[in-house]
């Protein structure tokens, strides 16, 4: 099966067969990435608007990235320079940028369910880059991208996600889209850090770190976002990398895990710097799948899926 | 001005009988089986035919933010829904915290004639939840009780004065009950659903502590308060329990949360962000317990009008709040078909109890000597709730375009048709 939807704003309703069309495609044009010239003509004259409305650095140039090696036309807008700081709705903004005839918008938006709300009011595609507290799926893809990479497989994998649940995006993606493809998922962070009600994620809520990690084939570890959250999450980060860091007695306890975290990264807090530059760490590859999974995106939504030329 | 109903089948809180019913002078002459003459003659055979409903918890935005709702326009989304009295909430631009205002709306009411507007003052200045308002002058003007709904009194010394000063009037407090620390940033209840969507969760504790809290100062200062548009199992439990102990403990039920789940914000329609948030099914069904065993009191809508524009945003900018005067009739006759309550209850809900809370004469009732408060209902009726049989300025509601069962037909106040459905 193909992926035929318009948009992409979520793993949450994307099937195993949609998931596994665009990490077959992500997996092709990773090729692409090792070439000397790294660009296929596949987007030309398409036009992608990075509609950016929340900070980001990483995510918005391996958006652009990926829409330059297509050969599409990438505009970036951030939003604090925006008509939205100057009191235009969200839509109005939207509507003006499509006017100009965009093909694909890349939006990140700091509100959960903004993005969904932006594809019901465009023909443009819309793809999420990450809204609110809700998704990240191109993350999630380049996740599983590199897990099969790594571990050359995705069916029957352990997998340990820790950290800030409730308020990553990341770790929702993946809680939707993993599972799915038959990885068996296990969390754990704070009792502060995991939403009251788990029950709708369907994996197993670890009690300490040592359950957590133990057998575990891939660790992942989310950032602490000391910028977003109050100080009642945690009491302190050292008391947090005492409990909920990942260090190299920890990692001990996996399954020859590899260490993955979507970044940037707290060194000494949610990991050890020994870890996050020690040989199991994937943390870079990461990145790299990055740009070859947003390419998948947006060759798929942009071309109706013509073959790679 | 004679008019004379026939065939009705009177719904009262306490029994149903079939009668003519003679209108003279805005008053019911008498309920009979004869056929006296009269000048206008309306036969409601296959009806029913209740008390004029009352609503104590609207919110009519005027003065101040008439481009939602103005008292003319919710005047008019009353009579259709077959209310024929509505408390509108100080939550206005100004504040209702004083008796001109509280004049100026009851005024305005009086004027169009369609719906006695009885305003709820505000219990603190600006309803910044510090200085006690002139309750006594806002009553005076007109106010049937005082609340700063919208916000909770967070104080609990300034809401056990309120409740210690007003009850010297023989007055309500009507406690919007949220413990705004608690809550939060949160936009829909805290459960299931926000873990799944990545909205922010108001748990139900946040509800259920301040319910607590007034219950107990009710407690303390023998004052009566009623708790607003009250949503979870605890905060039922907790009126019940202070209903065991004598304390003087009301509440009211409004019909989205008898009605819908959170499973609603799976799709982010802001159509459904309201506050208190839609809660869980088990909150849902104690709601219904609530209201078969009478722990709830009444019915009340909430009618809180927004913008289009307003609701066409992000999820967390939109507003709180969803439009209920045409809704309450079909979704509390769902409750009926349920089981859940029966017909003669659905009177006392939406009629008589919210008369005696507020202590309104003459009404809440069909009997000899009341007025001539009437709502007839085509409960069979199904159709869809669409743009052209809204009334209100605003369409911010999840049932607009669905379709319902069970219709206001016709609204009668003091004895004058004010409204009559066209379909």
């Amino acid at each position: 099966m193909s992926y035929s939807r318009k948009d992409l704003i979520g793993m949450i309703d994307l099937s195993k067969e949609e998931i596994l069309h665009l990490l077959d495609t992500a997996e092709k044009f990773r090729e692409i990435n090792h070439r000397d010239v790294k660009k296929v003509p596949t987007l030309k004259g398409k036009t992608v608007v990075n509609l950016f409305f929340e900070n980001s650095t990483r995510t918005r140039t391996s958006f652009e990235i990926a829409g330059k090696r297509l050969s599409a036309d990438t505009v970036n807008f951030s939003a604090s320079a925006s008509s939205t700081a100057k009191g235009e709705t969200l839509i109005d903004t939207v509507h003006n940028i499509e006017a100009m005839s965009t093909d694909i918008f890349v939006v990140r938006h700091a509100y959960s369910g903004a993005v969904k709300f932006i594809a019901e009011n465009t023909k443009a595609s819309v793809v999420n880059a990450g809204d609110g507290l809700n998704e990240h799926p191109t993350q999630s893809l380049l996740d599983m991208l590199t897990i099969k990479q790594h571990k050359g497989r995705l069916e029957g994998l352990n997998v340990a996600i820790i950290g800030d649940i409730t308020h990553s995006r990341v770790a929702r993606s993946n809680i939707w889209a993993m599972p799915r493809l038959g990885i068996n998922l296990r969390l754990f962070g704070p009792k502060t850090m995991l939403p009251l009600c788990t029950d709708p994620f369907g994996v197993k809520i670890c009690g300490n770190m040592e359950e957590a990690v133990e057998g575990a084939d891939v660790i992942m570890t989310l950032r602490i976002q000391r910028e977003r959250q109050g100080k009642l999450l945690i009491p302190s980060v050292k008391e947090y990398a005492r409990y909920f860091g990942l260090n190299a007695a920890r990692l001990r306890l996996s399954n020859n895990a590899i260490v993955m975290h979507p970044g940037p990264i707290n060194r000494g807090v949610e990991i050890s710097s020994e870890i996050a530059d020690c040989g199991q760490s994937v943390i870079l590859p990461q990145v790299e799948s990055g740009v070859a999974v947003r390419m998948a995106v947006l060759y798929t939504l942009g071309t109706g899926q013509r073959g790679i030329e | 001005m004679k008019i004379l109903l026939t065939n009705c089948k009177i719904v009262n809180h306490d029994k149903t009988l079939t009668k003519n019913i003679l209108i003279e002078d805005g008053i019911i002459k008498s309920l009979t089986d004869d056929t006296p003459q009269a000048d206008k003659t309306y036969d409601l055979k296959g009806k029913m035919v209740l008390p004029g409903l009352i609503d104590m918890h609207v919110h009519f935005r005027d003065p101040g933010l008439e481009y939602k709702e103005d008292i003319i326009s919710g005047s008019y989304a009353a009579a259709a829904g077959g209310v024929t009295a509505v408390c509108p909430m100080a939550n206005t631009k100004p504040v209702n915290d004083n008796a001109i205002i509280t004049k100026y709306m009851a005024d305005k009411g009086k004027e169009l004639g369609i719906c006695d507007i009885l305003p709820v003052g505000a219990v603190s200045k600006g309803m910044h939840g510090e200085e006690l308002t002139e309750m006594g002058d806002m009553l005076s003007a007109g106010a049937c009780a005082f609340s700063d709904d919208g916000k909770p009194v967070l104080g609990s010394d300034v809401m056990r004065r309120a409740l210690e000063y007003v009850s010297g009037f023989g007055g309500m407090i009507l406690s919007h009950s949220e413990d705004k620390q608690l809550a939060g940033e949160g936009v829909i209840h805290e459960g299931e659903v926000s873990a799944i969507t990545g909205l922010r969760g108001i748990p139900a504790e946040t509800e259920e502590i301040m319910i607590a809290r007034d219950i107990l100062l009710a407690k303390l200062t023998g004052g009566h308060v009623h708790i607003c548009h009250i949503s979870t199992r605890y905060g039922v439990e907790l009126v019940r329990w202070g209903k065991s102990k004598g304390i003087n403990v009301t509440c009211e039920v409004t019909p989205h949360h008898f009605s819908l789940t959170d499973r609603e914000l799976l799709s982010y329609d802001t159509n459904c962000k309201m506050n208190p948030p839609l809660r869980s099914a088990d909150d849902v069904k104690a709601m219904k317990e609530g209201l078969m065993d009478g722990t709830i009191d009444c019915i009340a809508t909430d009618h809180a009008p927004h913008s289009r524009d307003e609701k066409f945003q992000e999820f967390d900018l939109a507003p709180f709040g969803i439009t209920g005067l045409q809704t309450l009739v079909p979704l509390t006759l769902n409750l009926v078909r349920e089981g859940v309550i029966n017909e003669n209850d659905f009177s006392r809900l939406c009629s008589y109890a919210p008369a005696q809370l507020l202590r309104l004469k003459g009404r809440g009732v069909i009997e000899e000597g009341a007025m001539a408060d009437i709502a007839v209902i085509d409960p069979d009726k199904e159709y869809v709730f669409d743009k052209k049989l809204n009334k209100s300025k605003s369409v911010n509601t999840p049932f607009m375009d669905k379709t319902l069962k069970g219709l206001c037909v016709l609204t009668f106040k003091n004895g004058r048709e004010v409204y009559k459905a066209d379909i």
